[in-house]
């Protein structure tokens, strides 16, 4: 009830924002040109591409090889969200593990960062053949391709995140009678949270962007794996369907992260509100 | 109030220190023998040219930083000499200069870190102690707020209440009041004026404020331009309790006038180095 | 006097110069080699142990001979030479495209109302997923491969400008104003120094979001390049040579991100470090 409520009343604001309204013309001006240049002019190349009324009645078609009201579009996305947060979660827990010894401790950091260097310029998508070949399986190798990706923005942003902590804080802790550990738990990990949630916002797009690679080549079933063997069934409907089921996954994944982000560090929050 | 009052100890002897800074083989000495003592209880102000070594010689007490020669003793034991830094501790508070309240913890968690953590009080009696403090100084309500919410005046006063709940022998002061505008200044001289009446300790204060030296200070010890070198130690010699009126009196114009001078003079050589060193 | 300054310079310079030689002989330096060191001894041992999995790797003596074998031939550079062309042109085009829509959208608000929507519709859409698309759209390969590996540096430029922008100092513009500064010298002397560090920025992770692209572009849909050769590797069951294109193309985009960088700190001397 209150939540329709202010529902409600969002639209009833929105309604007379004028940014609302332009954002409104924006996409409707959007999908016109993107209709007319493809259904209506059928200009040169742009022939070949879908137009959006006939992606919109594919996705809600029911008898549809995959549509909205299919099963198997929905075990695609299962299967696509099941690796992408296994992946992401994975890099999270050792990412930022790793990064928070490596920002705390000079002599740990000494020792792996130039492993750490090395290993990333290397693009997380170069690593599918190896993967595909020391890895069993299909799961493995596109699940670690996904890992790898999210693993080095969050290590680096991670580390980023504690060398940003100014000195100060470290003193006080100890001023105060904190032992290591304390100072580690009191000062480093929410030190660095505003950094580490830049990172996890990152790390998320490199992971979806490398699952989706990961199952194109390497993969069965899965969002990427399905655009691939469409295209190869010319069904240009489904292909541009599942690129925006996939970029609607990608938003949401964000907004996650961001929530969650908001909730950990209330002091900010705090802090903005009072100084907005 | 559970005993937050207290002194007793707390007497500083600075013997002989020396601090020399020797980054790539460039030796840059910061402090050259410097030698005084602060007395158990005593309002210690150290004044001099930014820049010119007093926050090293806070760093060595509080054993943030070591030091080259000499020592330093509180209470008859060397805390800090060329082959010994203490750890710092609860005992040695330090306020910084731009607040190091926790911006992730409220006011109330942060003051009762030092207690908690340390586990010389429970939670409960922590918070009703702060909660004590905090109305004292007129600062009920901001308990459940974050430092990033409140001005920095309150933000300093509660960093010095998370200093004083631990009942530290030594307070150490660093120019803590450097970033405040003068009205927001002369609220916190008032609160660190009632504060040390109410419960005395060694204070160890530093700053290049001239008349904030003498409105707190029992005793104002004036370094020289780097490096470093204790040129003067002035008693104030107002009575306490204090308050900012002493401004008026005649000791006090008097005080400000010789303190003057003697750092104008200090200030001088110090911009005359600088031209030297731009040349 | 000036022969005194000059002995001053020298060994000031003298000074850096031990230090430097320190820099690099230094604990610090050791632990981080010994590392590496360790690293490939544990990879040694892991194959020749036959450990799970990791024996299916080749050793890194192999490896090696691989990389010596492969460097000497032609085929190599011109994979390096069409990766870096493809590359440096498509950064170049999302950089003059993304650049000034970002500035645009950063500076005009109701351009940003309108754009900005149709911006994140498209955006979240991985840039890989674009392939069959591209693919289909773009009459040779070569141009689909230009046009998906624009795709990613384009969209992270358009947003880190279009935020630099909205976060320079409205006292700056204020300043600019009242000393008499017209619209067009608030842009060229405020708003696009303003925007530079977030250009900067944006070119950082954009060019390593091309790398990543383009490599996935060449191996499902070109013919020639690092990331092809890489592929190739794979379908003929050369595993050194895999490790090879591997650490070559970590080489590619780590030049890359070197000279983006350089020339980066070079547009703005006053964020240099000292």
């Amino acid at each position: 009830m209150a939540q329709s409520s202010s529902l409600g009343r969002r639209l009833a604001r929105a309604a007379t924002d004028a940014a609302f309204w332009r954002g409104l013309l924006g996409l409707t001006l959007f999908f016109l040109a993107w209709y007319v240049l493809t259904a209506v002019l059928k200009l040169p190349r742009f022939e070949k591409i879908p137009d959006p009324l006939a992606v919109l009645v594919d996705w809600l078609n029911p008898h549809a090889t995959r549509s909205l009201f299919t099963a198997p579009y929905y075990v695609d996305i299962l299967y696509s969200v099941a690796r992408t947060y296994v992946a992401f979660l994975a890099a999270v827990v050792f990412g930022v593990g790793l990064g928070l010894f490596m920002g705390w401790s000079t002599l740990l950091f000494n020792f792996t960062f130039p492993l750490v260097e090395v290993f990333r310029p290397i693009p997380p998508l170069s690593w599918i053949p190896l993967a595909i070949i020391v890895l069993p399986g299909i799961e493995l190798p596109v699940v670690y391709v996904t890992f790898i990706a999210a693993f080095f923005a969050t290590v680096i942003n991670t580390i980023l995140g504690v060398h940003s902590i100014d000195r100060k804080y470290f003193l006080a802790a100890r001023c105060l009678g904190a032992r290591p550990l304390d100072v580690l738990r009191d000062v480093v990990v929410p030190g660095a949270l505003p950094f580490i949630f830049t990172g996890l916002q990152i790390a998320m797009g490199l992971a979806w962007m490398s699952l989706v690679a990961g199952e194109i080549i390497a993969g069965q079933r899965g969002l990427g794996y399905y655009i691939y063997q469409a295209a190869s069934l010319y069904q240009y409907d489904q292909v541009v369907m599942y690129m925006f089921t996939l970029g609607f996954l990608g938003f949401v994944s964000s907004v996650l992260i961001r929530r969650v982000g908001q909730r950990m560090m209330a002091w900010e929050e705090a802090r903005r509100k009072s100084k907005g | 109030m559970s005993g937050i009052p207290q002194a007793a100890k707390g007497d500083i002897s600075i013997r002989g220190v020396s601090k020399v800074y020797d980054p790539s083989g460039a030796r840059v000495t910061a402090i050259e023998q410097c030698s005084f003592d602060v007395a158990a209880g005593q309002f210690a102000v150290v004044v001099g040219p930014s820049g010119c070594g007093k926050t090293t010689l806070l760093n060595a007490i509080a054993g943030f930083d070591t030091i080259s020669a000499g020592e330093i003793l509180l209470d008859g034991e060397v805390i800090a000499s060329a082959n010994k830094q203490i750890r710092p501790g609860s005992d040695r508070v330090v306020v910084f200069q731009n607040g190091a309240l926790f911006p992730w913890r409220t006011m109330m968690e942060n003051i009762v870190y030092g207690p908690v953590r340390q586990k010389t009080m429970s939670r409960p009696e922590a918070e009703r102690i702060a909660r004590e403090l905090l109305r004292r100084v007129g600062l009920e309500g901001v308990q459940d707020k974050y430092p990033g919410e409140l001005s920095s005046g309150v933000q300093r006063r509660g960093e010095i209440l998370r200093a004083l709940i631990n009942q530290p022998t030594v307070m150490l002061l660093d120019e803590p009041f450097r970033a405040l505008d003068a009205v927001a200044k002369s609220v916190m001289h008032e609160f660190v004026l009632e504060l040390f009446d109410f419960s005395p300790r060694t204070m160890f204060f530093i700053t290049h404020d001239l008349d904030e030296a003498i409105l707190l200070a029992d005793k104002v010890i004036v370094m020289t331009t780097r490096p470093a070198r204790v040129k003067t130690v002035i008693e104030v010699g107002l009575p306490r309790p204090r308050s900012a009126n002493v401004t008026g009196a005649a000791r006090y114009r008097e005080l400000k006038q010789s303190l003057l001078e003697v750092v104008h003079e200090e200030a001088l050589k110090a911009f005359q180095a600088g031209e030297r060193e731009m040349a | 006097m000036s022969s005194t300054a000059l002995e001053l310079k020298r060994s000031g310079r003298a000074l850096r110069i031990s230090a430097y030689v320190r820099g690099i002989l230094s604990l610090k330096t050791l632990q981080g080699v010994s590392t590496l060191v360790a690293f490939v001894a544990l990879w040694q041992a892991a194959v020749s142990l036959k450990v799970p999995y990791l024996s299916n790797l080749p050793y890194p003596a192999d490896v090696w001979k691989s990389f010596t074998d492969t460097v000497v031939t032609r085929a190599y550079w011109i994979s390096w030479a069409v990766s870096l062309e493809r590359i440096f042109v498509s950064f170049l085009v999302a950089q003059v495209l993304g650049i000034p829509l970002g500035l645009l959208m950063g500076i005009s608000r109701k351009s940003k109302d309108i754009l900005f929507p149709v911006f994140e519709i498209v955006r979240p859409i991985p840039p890989i997923a674009w392939i069959p698309l591209a693919i289909l759209f773009w009459p040779t390969e070569e141009l689909s491969i230009y046009a998906l590996t624009f795709i990613g540096p384009f969209f992270v430029i358009v947003l880190n400008v279009m935020q630099g922008v909205a976060n320079i100092d409205v006292s700056l513009k204020r300043a600019a104003l009242s000393l008499g500064a017209k619209p067009g010298d608030i842009f060229w002397k405020i708003m696009l120094p303003g925007a530079l560090p977030s250009i900067l920025t944006g070119m950082t992770v954009g060019i390593g979001v091309a790398w990543n692209v383009l490599i996935a572009a060449e191996m499902i849909a070109g013919h020639v390049g690092l990331g092809r050769m890489t592929w190739e590797a794979y379908t003929n069951g050369n595993i050194p040579l895999i490790m090879v294109g591997m650490a070559s193309i970590g080489v590619a985009g780590y030049l890359c991100s070197g000279v983006v960088r350089i020339v980066g700190q070079s547009c703005m001397p006053w964020r240099r470090r000292s």
